[in-house]
């Protein structure tokens, strides 16, 4: 096989099967992705850094391995786009931030080092919100990333570059993480497969710390096979990170096979509909309700009231975490420093560097923060917020006795304009309003495609939230309605994404 | 709640270690203003007799075994430092001249 764009719009699992045939190289494999990143990103723009030699030294290595015999991981030589946020050592990682510009880290993150060990290939680094400060991407001190379905439209946020690196099959598989929805909310604007896991289901040691007890790495996809292939490779317990859940990582590709809804209990979240959704998202979203019925689930009503009151408490929690979290930037041991130059003491050097090197978003939360953690305010904010994360848990416990599965819509609107909303953050906070309640209470999440909303054409994602550490069911139910989805239409959802 | 006034964004500013400049305290005045008024409603629970949760795990210590490890070379830990000497970070002046 020569013809790279094919080459381009293979799943990953297709492609590690060609390269374990020996129908591929793992070189041909990534020369042809570094081709077609050579061809579309100065238009998408997903990609901060791209490591052309790393990249082909991997795929090198996978080629060798082969050629002696030995055997090959799942995933071996699939290149991926990984999220700007992970350290990768002597690779650029800046977290969309002007305060890391230049900045090489002397080591790995857990989840880059699991990636390597699989054989996996790092094309480069992805554009996102800075800090995974956002959902739109707008927020990265290097430049917006288009969605690929329409340029002049957002990717979603944080994790923009890598939803709009595979959906414009740029790459396979990318990684993101998720704070309050920044892996599914792209997945879902751009009609791609995302995936948070259970909190401390994947290593956050070497990725940059946004709010510590919501963040959490994923994979991203354009196929639920795919994800759960990735999600296996980077998932497990890794003593480097005090939070990591000592336990074996769910079955997520056993149940990615199997992918059976019949006789399986979901329900629908009555407080994710009404005033703010959009008429397209709601009626692909009652389309993919009506499909798992079809396909044998028993479908109830499950009553959240504590999700009203989600989006507000996230605002409260992620921003006192961050102001903690970005108080290591303090211009002493690495990253920008501004004004050493002898008229200014260490503390003016910090607030001067931390001025030139946030954008606005960051300062926003840092003060937040500050603000809601700050005596005569702290009871009244960011205690009352920790009450309702208590709430929230206690809704999910209650419907999880219910049902083993809870749907919604990913997002209430599909892709926005870029500027839209730019200088207005409480509708830019909206746009994680259906997501936000599984971070703050810890479960594992998933958006898949189900759609274009008819007044728009662009994608529509379906939400679908497990209990803790049962992951693999986000993954049965998802594949059962992909296929149904697949045998309706023909193919997957991104086939219909323009060529560019 | 009282609203977020210009003085009280350059106090935040102040404990938050960032130098803004003018235009911005009255920018961030007006955004800071809106959110804390949009998320203020979660007040409405504030006399529930509910426990907080900080963490979606039931956290506590984790140890390891104190054992020697590899770890960073001194150049690989000063590699970004934005000034060094003698192995060692070098930092602007802490103290004052008096001092």
């Amino acid at each position: 096989m020569t013809d790279t764009t094919a080459i381009t719009r293979l799943t990953a699992a297709e492609t590690a099967e060609k390269i374990a045939s020996g129908a591929l190289t793992a070189v041909e494999v990534t020369e042809a992705h570094l081709a077609r990143i050579e061809a579309v990103d100065e238009k998408v723009h997903a990609f901060l850094h791209v490591d052309r030699e790393g990249a082909l030294a991997q795929a090198r290595a996978v080629d060798a391995k082969r050629a002696a015999g030995e055997e090959l991981g799942p995933l071996a030589g699939v290149p991926l786009a990984l999220k700007d946020i992970f350290t990768t050592e002597g690779v650029p990682t800046t977290v969309g931030s002007k305060i890391l510009e230049g900045w090489l880290p002397p080591y790995d993150a857990t989840v880059t080092k699991r990636l390597k060990a699989a054989g996996i290939v790092i094309l480069g680094k992805t554009n996102m919100d800075e800090f995974a400060m956002g959902s739109s991407t707008e927020n990265s001190a290097y430049g917006p990333t288009g969605n690929p379905w329409d340029l002049t439209r957002i990717p979603g946020g944080s994790g923009g570059g890598s939803s709009a690196a595979i959906a414009s099959f740029q790459a396979p598989l990318a990684i993101g993480t998720d704070t309050g929805g920044s892996i599914r909310q792209p997945a879902a604007v751009t009609g791609t497969v995302g995936v948070k896991p259970t909190y401390g289901g994947v290593s956050r040691y070497g990725m940059v710390a946004f709010s510590s007890s919501l963040d959490q790495g994923g994979p991203c996809a354009r196929t639920v096979l795919d994800a759960a292939l990735l999600h296996e490779a980077m998932a497990g317990h890794d003593p480097l990170d005090s939070t990591s859940v000592d336990a074996p990582v769910p079955p997520v590709v056993e149940a990615a096979r199997a992918g059976s809804v019949a006789g399986m209990r979901v329900g629908v979240v009555k407080q994710f509909r009404g005033e703010g959704y959009q008429a397209g998202v709601v009626q692909r979203f009652d389309e993919a309700v009506a499909v798992l019925k079809e396909l044998g689930a028993e479908v109830v009503e499950v009553d959240c009231p504590s999700f009203d009151l989600a989006l507000s408490a996230y605002y409260l929690i992620a921003p006192s975490e961050c102001s903690s979290n970005l108080a290591r930037f303090d211009a002493m041991r690495y990253g920008l420093r501004v004004g050493d130059d002898g008229s200014h003491s260490a503390e003016d050097v910090t607030a001067l560097s931390r001025e030139a090197g946030f954008g606005d978003e960051v300062k926003r939360r840092i003060m937040l923060g500050t603000y809601a953690l700050s005596s005569g305010y702290y009871d009244a904010y960011y205690g009352s917020a920790q009450k309702v994360r208590t709430l929230i848990k206690r809704d999910f416990e209650s419907a999880f006795e219910r049902v083993d599965v809870l749907v919604s819509p990913t997002t209430p609107t599909t892709a926005f304009p870029i500027g839209e909303r730019a200088d207005d953050p409480m509708a830019m906070y909206l746009a994680d309003l259906c997501t936000i309640p599984a971070n703050l209470a810890g479960n594992a999440a998933m958006s898949l495609p189900c759609g274009l909303a008819p007044e728009d054409g662009l994608p529509v994602g379906l939400q679908i939230i497990a209990p803790a550490m049962k992951d693999e069911r986000l993954y049965q139910v998802g594949a059962a309605v992909e296929a149904a989805f697949v045998e309706k239409w023909g193919h997957h959802l991104i086939e219909e994404a323009p060529s560019l | 709640m009282p609203g977020i006034t210009r003085e009280e964004v350059a106090h935040l500013a102040r404990l938050a270690r960032l130098e803004l400049k003018d235009e911005e305290l009255d920018h961030f005045a007006g955004q800071l203003d809106d959110i804390i008024g949009a998320v203020a409603r979660v007040s409405e629970v504030a006399d529930q007799d509910v426990p907080p949760t900080s963490h979606p795990l039931p956290l506590t210590n984790v140890m390891r075994a104190d054992e020697v490890r590899p770890s960073l070379t001194p150049e690989q830990a000063l590699s970004g430092a934005p000034a060094q000497e003698q192995q060692r970070f070098k930092v602007p002046q802490i103290l004052g001249e008096e001092s």
